[in-house]
This record gives C-alpha cells, structure tokens and sequence, in this order.
C-alpha cells in the first residue's frame, strides 16, 4: 500500500463513483488550529461526460481510441472541495493523485490548475481497474480501518471531527465522523471553479511525482474478468389492453404466469 | 566557402534571389533535413511567402511542411481550450447579449478571470504570452459570440497591442500588468467623422505645452470599440513635427497612451448597431486632455507607422475565428438537413443542399489553412518580425466574405425557420456583416495587397533590366528559358509535388495532392507572367486602375488559399491524421475550383473585359445622382407613327 505515516487523523475525500481521496492529517500539539491539514484527492481520467459512448464491435468494452477523455466530474468536485478547504485555511497542502495510464498526467495537470500544489501519478498500464462501481471510497474506508461518510452533499468541520450531511434516497442524513476518515462526494457538494488558463500555465511549475504499482508492492493481477459488454437493449414496443381478463390470457401466453 | 551557414553566400546570389530560386539550389549548398531548422542568411528568407508569387517564384521552403506545434504546446493548448468552451457553452447567453445591447457584468469577470483579457502579452507582464498560433486556436472560441470577441480583440489585438510593440520598458511595466488581467480596459482611438480608411488624414491634434512637459490632446473620435468602458486609450492625432533636414514644420501623425484619468474625456453613448450589439461602441471627445511626453508611444511623428503595425499584426486570426464560427454552423445545420424530410426525403439527399454543406466546409478549410499558415509563418520567422501585412490582409479578405456567405447559406438550408428570431442564424448574419468593414475594408485591403504585390515585382524587374542592360549572361539565359517555359502555358517546375512516397526533405507536398498542387503551379506561372504584362501596360498607372488591381488581388488570395490547403492537407496525410482521405478530397477540389476562378480572371486581365464599360456606367450615373434609364413604362408622343404596328385586337 501507500506509505502511510503514522500522523493522527485523517479525512478524506472521495468521488462516489470510482475515485477515491484520501485526506490525511498531522497532528499536532496544538489542537485548535487545524491549518495543517494535507488533502489527498484522487482524480480519474475517463471518457467526458458529453459523449456518446459506443460500445466495439467485439463486445469486448467500450470504444476509448480517439474518444475525448476528461477528469470524472466527480473528481472535480472533490478538487473543489479541498481547494476550498484550503482557502478556508482549514487544509495546507493539496495533493493530486491518479492511477493510470501516461494521460492520466493530463488530469493531474488540470488538478493543478484548479489548486492542487502537487500530483502523483502511478502508472498502471492496461484497462482500468475498476468501473463505475461506487466501491473505492468504501473499500479504502475498509482496508485502512476509519469511518466514511459517502454520498457528502456538505461538509462542515466542528471542533476536532467532521458534521456531514449524506444524500440518501430517503431524504439528508447528517452524520458525524472523527478523524481521521474517508468522505465520498456526490453532485451537489459543490460547483467546481473553471481551470483559468493562468493557472494552467502556473501548473507547468508544479511536481509530479511518477511511481509504479511495483513501487509499493502493490499486486494488479486482475481477479475480475469482463466477460462482455453490451448496448442496453432498445426499447421495445409496449402493448396496450383492454380489460384484466385480456392482460392476464396474453400474460399466460408468453409465458410469465 | 565551407557551408556553415554562418558566412554570407556571394552577395551576387543574395542580390538576385530570382536565379537560385529557378536554379532550384540552396544558397550555401546544404540540405536542410530538419525542416524546422533554417539558415538565417538565406536568401529565402528575406521576405515571406506572398510577395514572391508576384514574380512567379514559389518558395516552398516557407510553407511546408504545414506548421506544427510540439507535444507539449500541443497539450498545454488542449488543456486551454476545454475551459474556454466550457465558459462559452455554459455561461454566455449570446440571444440575451444581443437584445440587450450588453454584455453582463459578471461574464466580462468571467472572462477576465479565465485569463482571456491578456493571452498575448508577455508573461512578465502577467499575461499568458501566447504565440500567435495558440491565440489563433483560442480565437476559435471566443467567436462563437460576436459581440464578446471583438471587445476582447478591441481591448488586446489592437487596444493595448501597440504599448505591446512600440512602447518602452516603462511604459510596458506601467500599463501591461492592469491590462492582462482585465482591471483596465483598452481600446484604440484612430478613427474620426472624416477620416476611416484614409487615417493619414486624423485632425485631432496634440499641441506642445510651453513647458514642453507634456502634450494637450484635443479632438473626436467615432465608432470605437470599449470606448465607453476603456480606461486606456491608443490616441492618434496630429503633431507638428520639425524635418532635421529642411527645417520644415510638417503635421505627421503620433501615438499615445492615454488613459481616462487625465481628464476632458467624454464618450458618447452607445451606438445601435446592426450587429455585434452587446460590444460597445461610440464617440470619444478629447478636450485639453493634458498627455504626458513620457506616454508618446514610439516615435513622435511615427504615429502612423505604430498604426498600421497594430493593425497589420492581429489581421490573420479573422481566418482562424471565422472557421470556428462556420465549423459550429455546418454541425447545427447539419441536424436540420439530417432530419428534416420534403418530398418524402431527407434534405441531406438533394444535391443542391449537398453543395451548400461543401462549399462551407471547404471555405472553412481554407480559411484556418490559411490563418494557421500565416501565424506559423509569423511564430517561427528565423529573427522574428517577418512582414506578413500582405498574407494577413489575404486571409482577412478571405474570411470575411467567406463568413459572410456560409452563414447566409447555412440560413438559406433552414429556410424560413431560418428567418426567424427564435433561431440563431439571424443573429449569425447580422454579427458577421461587420467583417468586411472593419479592420481595413475589403476594398482597401485588396488595393493593397495588389499594389504591395506589384511594387515588389516592379522593384525586382527593374533589378533585372539593369543586368539586361549590363549584359549578364545568366540573367539572359534565365529570363529566356522563363518565357521559353511560360510561353507554353507550363513554365518551368518548382518541383514541389514529391516524387516519391516518403517526403524527402519535407518541403514539398505528397503525392496524393498532385492534382491540386499542378493547377496551383500553373496558377504561379501565369501571375508571373501576367504581373510583367500589367507593369508593361500601365506602368506607374497601375495605382489608379482598381478594377485591374482587385483581379490581381482576388488571384494572389485564391493562390495563398492553394496553397495553404495543399500544404495543409500533406500533412495530415503525412502524419497519418484520422479522415486524412476527406482532406484530399477536400483540398484537391478546392484548387480546382479556385482554379477555375483564376483563369476567368487572367482571362479578363489579359484580353476583353467589361472595365471600361462599367466605369462609365457607374460614372454617369454617380454625376446625375440616381439611376438613369428611362421607366420600362415610358412612352413618347409620336410612338403610334413609327412603323411598328402593334398586334391588332
């Protein structure tokens, strides 16, 4: 895994859909002031959002050569919400990673030009890991051991733990989490700021560091095999009926009931 | 000599570039394998691309390969674009900005915090100090609303360009840094009530005070862009000037900087114009507005030099928004034409709708061909400051007129839907009408391109005659075998289709291009030719017969458009670029239509035509004040007595 240093509490903040964020904290003596907070914000390069995807004539997967590729907008709220942290003086440093391909610098790079002071790239060549399965932000809850509060639609930071306020089918839970923990960003968290071209050009300044699965022992033999992928299937015609008695004979007939 | 490319070839070769460029041989010898790597003292390089056509020589060292960027401007570019369109897709209601004339505060913030007050001036200065390729690229975008790229280009391509090019380190640190970042506004003041193209005749005035510490500003300006909203003005007005060699007092037009600060300026209210609405437009009164010496930006005197270089310098990116504009229109009028059925059909399957959608996309093709062309040119002169007016001003012309028609016809496709406000293409119209007006009208750009074009031929010729004269074989020989070649309608080959699949050197066009590339040299022969007739005809004359200039100027701008679509069109193939067949398709077309052109107006310069005919036409009826003829209805008294019987009843 990462190397995870031994610092007090953590939050993190995650996309709900496959990206995860880990924010971790120092701690220190002084309780009080908590302006030293490092956000780790994970950000995903994947198809963008406004095109139409199509599916290879294989069934093997989606159709990726020369589709525009963007930061998963999830991942950009979660940038948001770091930078705002940070400008609220609540985190010090913000820290851009990606696992994936050599593009995946590209996310990176725009990361930075929203706020991020530095990225991480760990290069994994091949398909993704993951789809869109909603699972990261939980799974690294699980393997590190802290508390989550996924689906964040507010955070707020009350004394030395976190009030957040979960969009759940039933309406708005509010949840309360000590640090460190893992927090996963829904839509309405907030609305990411536009990369402004100054700051992309500043973000040429900015590090990325470039490591390997390897680096940290990390094994990415895949234990899922995509077996096919498919368009959903078109709609068909509905059929409309009369009476009862004539929904339940055509029911009977294909077989149902 | 060692060819090292530091020591000058023999003066006489750099003399007389004409002979090496027909003998087809490097002046130091060497091959150049790295295209992007040029030998300063060539000759080539004395002077860009257009000009040369005039004489018939076709440099093709300056325009392939097709200019590129590298990976990594590339990808910095990309990465700019995306949350431009962005801003433009989400947060710019261009219906709203026409009916009310304005643009909302809080999209020129908007604007102003992407960065996009600033993108060429000089990073010192915080700006994004964008090379004019990439300015090119981002123009694409901002002309989606035509109201908001010309402030932009108000404030930057011309109102703050000039402290940019002509001003000193002090001037520059003062006033660039509020600039870029939109804080302050600019905006240029040249244009008077009695004065447009002609702007060598300003009358504002800018006297000396007694103390000699700074100039009083008094005088009125009209139709100028951000004038209501700028904070820092480039004023052009008269001076007297004080001749170091006869001592005579001449008035001669001088630049400044002048900011709203100083007082005694007052702008007018906005005009209500036809398009572009929301940019701001009006008068300027300048009254004893006290201009310190320190802000003559340049020379006093060489005001208008500062002019025409401001305006000579942001031209090219008209080819570059236009294309952007046209591009957007064939994907909106597309899905009409895909979806909407006459006559049991779709529309897409009329030919005539079918022509409506090429001659689009191939005047888009042409127009960023040409503009990316130009501002390669421009980006990678060896020494920087290459005179590219006369390119610009093509792809201006071009652009203009070309931006003008496919909007009419992309109108034309929907029809009356067309028509209506409810759709945006009124709008389109109404916006793009102002292309051919501003920044120099196509009239005068064509007049100046010609004459420009022909004084560089006629100073050559005259080089030539001299030698003639002075019995210099080589230039006997040479002009013999040029008329020889030409006399056959086929003049000597500048050899730039490659023979061979793999590009060798990387300065000619690929194989698949022949068919375009041939007419275009046939098209570079014949204006070498024709340039010589017309000097021959006329002479100095030339200057008064406009009807023969604007041929010529019309035939170098169809070349330059060959050009860069043949060269454009190679490099896709060449580097493989998706859809590279349908650019072939597409430039091979173009040169053949653009052809076509060129040879219906040789014929007219060379033999018959209508000029003197119209001219007296249009005489008479200027003189007299309306039109002439007499009513179609209009009869005589004595008509029953003529011998004409008319049809009985």
């Amino acid at each position: 895994m990462w190397p995870i240093f031994d610092y007090g509490r953590f939050v993190s903040i995650i996309s709900s859909s496959d990206v995860y964020g880990v924010v971790w904290m120092r701690s220190l003596a002084q309780l009080h002031k908590m302006a030293n907070l490092r956000v780790l914000v994970g950000v995903k390069r994947v198809i963008d959002y406004a095109v139409k995807i199509r599916v290879k004539p294989d069934n093997s997967g989606v159709v990726t050569d020369g589709v525009k590729h963007s930061m998963n907008p999830f991942c950009e709220i979660a940038m948001e919400e770091a930078v705002r942290l940070k400008e609220k003086k609540l985190a010090k440093e913000i820290i851009a990673v990606s696992c994936g391909p050599a593009q995946a610098q590209e996310t990176i790079r725009t990361a930075l030009a929203m706020g991020a002071d530095r990225g991480i790239h760990v290069e994994v060549t091949g398909k993704s890991i993951d789809g869109d399965n909603n699972q990261t932000g939980q799974m690294t809850a699980a393997l590190l051991d802290w508390p989550q509060a996924t689906f964040a639609s507010e955070v707020t930071k009350e004394n030395d733990h976190l009030k957040v306020v979960r969009e759940i089918d039933g309406g708005l839970e509010t949840v309360k989490v000590t640090l460190p923990a893992v927090i996963t960003a829904d839509l309405r968290l907030n609305e990411p700021r536009y990369a402004t071209l100054p700051n992309i050009m500043k973000a040429k300044k900015k590090k990325i560091a470039k490591h390997k699965a390897a680096d940290f022992g990390v094994d990415l033999t895949p234990t899922l095999e995509v077996v096919g992928v498919e368009d959903p299937p078109v709609r068909q015609a509905g059929q409309k009926v009369e009476s009862t008695e004539e929904l339940v004979a055509k029911l009977k007939d294909s077989g149902v009931v | 000599m060692l060819s090292t490319g530091k020591l000058r070839p023999t003066l006489g070769l750099v003399r007389r570039p004409w002979c090496a460029a027909a003998a087809g041989i490097h002046s130091s010898g060497r091959r150049l394998h790295n295209p992007d790597e040029v030998d300063l003292f060539d000759f080539r390089y004395t002077t860009p691309f257009v000009k040369n056509l005039f004489v018939g020589k076709f440099i093709r060292e300056q325009v392939f390969p097709f200019p590129r960027l590298n990976q990594q401007d590339y990808d910095q570019l990309q990465q700019m674009v995306d949350p431009v369109e962005r801003f433009f897709k989400d947060d710019v209601d261009s219906a709203q900005i026409d009916t009310d004339a304005k643009i909302p505060a809080e999209t020129l913030q908007g604007l102003k915090d992407l960065g996009l007050f600033g993108m060429q001036v000089p990073l010192e200065y915080g700006g994004l100090g964008l090379s004019n390729t990439e300015y090119a690229r981002l123009g694409e975008i901002t002309a989606i609303d035509g109201a908001i790229a010309v402030t932009l280009a108000a404030h930057q391509a011309i109102g703050l360009k000039g402290i940019m090019i002509a001003g000193n380190a002090e001037q520059k640190a003062k006033y660039l840094p509020k600039l870029a970042t939109g804080e302050h506004v600019a905006a240029f003041a040249l244009t008077e009530p009695s004065s447009g193209s002609d702007a060598a005749s300003i009358q504002t005035r800018a006297t000396l005070s007694d103390n000699g510490k700074h100039f009083l500003l008094n005088g009125g300006k009209i139709w100028i862009s951000n004038g209501g909203i700028a904070d820092v003005f480039t004023v052009f007005a008269k001076t007297e000037v004080v001749d170091s060699k006869s001592g005579e007092v001449k008035d001669k037009v001088t630049a400044f900087i002048v900011e709203r600060s100083f007082g005694g300026i007052t702008s007018g209210k906005p005009e209500d114009k036809l398009g572009i609405r929301g940019s701001n437009t009006c008068t300027v009164h300048f009254e004893d507005t006290p201009v310190p010496i320190e802000n003559v930006l340049g020379e006093v005197g060489g005001g208008f030099k500062v002019a025409m270089n401001i305006l000579n310098g942001g031209r090219f990116s008209m080819g570059s928004s236009g294309a952007g504009i046209v591009k957007k229109l064939i994907e909106q009028t597309a899905e009409h034409a895909t979806t909407r059925t006459q006559f049991d059909r779709k529309l897409m399957e009329f030919p005539i709708i079918q022509e409506k959608f090429a001659e689009m996309a191939l005047r888009a093709y042409a127009m960023e061909s040409m503009a990316y062309l130009t501002a390669g040119i421009m980006d990678r002169w060896p020494g920087g400051s290459p005179d590219c007016s006369v390119e610009a001003a093509m792809v201006k012309v071009y652009s203009s007129e070309s931006v003008w028609s496919s909007v009419s016809e992309a109108l034309q496709v929907l029809g009356g839907l067309g028509y209506m406000k409810e759709y945006p293409y009124e709008r389109y119209l109404r916006d793009a009408r102002i292309l051919m007006i501003f920044e120099g009208t196509n009239e005068i750009l064509r007049m100046y391109i010609a004459l420009v074009g022909m004084k560089f031929a006629g100073d050559i010729l005259k080089e030539k005659l001299k030698e003639l004269k002075r019995g210099n074989i080589g230039v006997i020989l040479q002009t013999v075998r040029q008329r020889w070649g030409s006399g056959f309608g086929m003049g000597p080959s500048h050899g730039f289709v490659s023979e061979d699949r793999f590009i060798g050197d990387g300065f000619k066009a690929h194989p698949s291009l022949t068919a375009g590339a041939k007419l275009l040299e046939e098209n570079v022969n014949n204006l070498g030719t024709m340039t010589e007739t017309l000097l021959a005809r006329h002479g100095k004359g030339i200057v008064e017969e406009q009807l023969v200039l604007k041929r010529v100027a019309d035939i170098t701008i169809n070349m330059y458009a060959m050009t860069a679509v043949v060269s454009r069109a190679s490099k896709a193939v060449v580097m493989g670029l998706p859809n590279y067949d349908h650019e072939v398709l597409m430039a091979n077309t173009f040169c053949q239509k653009t052809y076509n052109e060129n040879m219906q107006m040789f014929h007219d310069l060379g033999g018959e035509n209508t000029d003197a005919a119209v001219q007296k036409i249009g005489k008479d009826i200027l003189k007299t004040g309306n039109y002439i003829a007499a009513h179609p209805l209009d009869r005589t008294h004595d008509f029953d007595n003529i011998d004409v019987v008319p049809p009985q009843r």
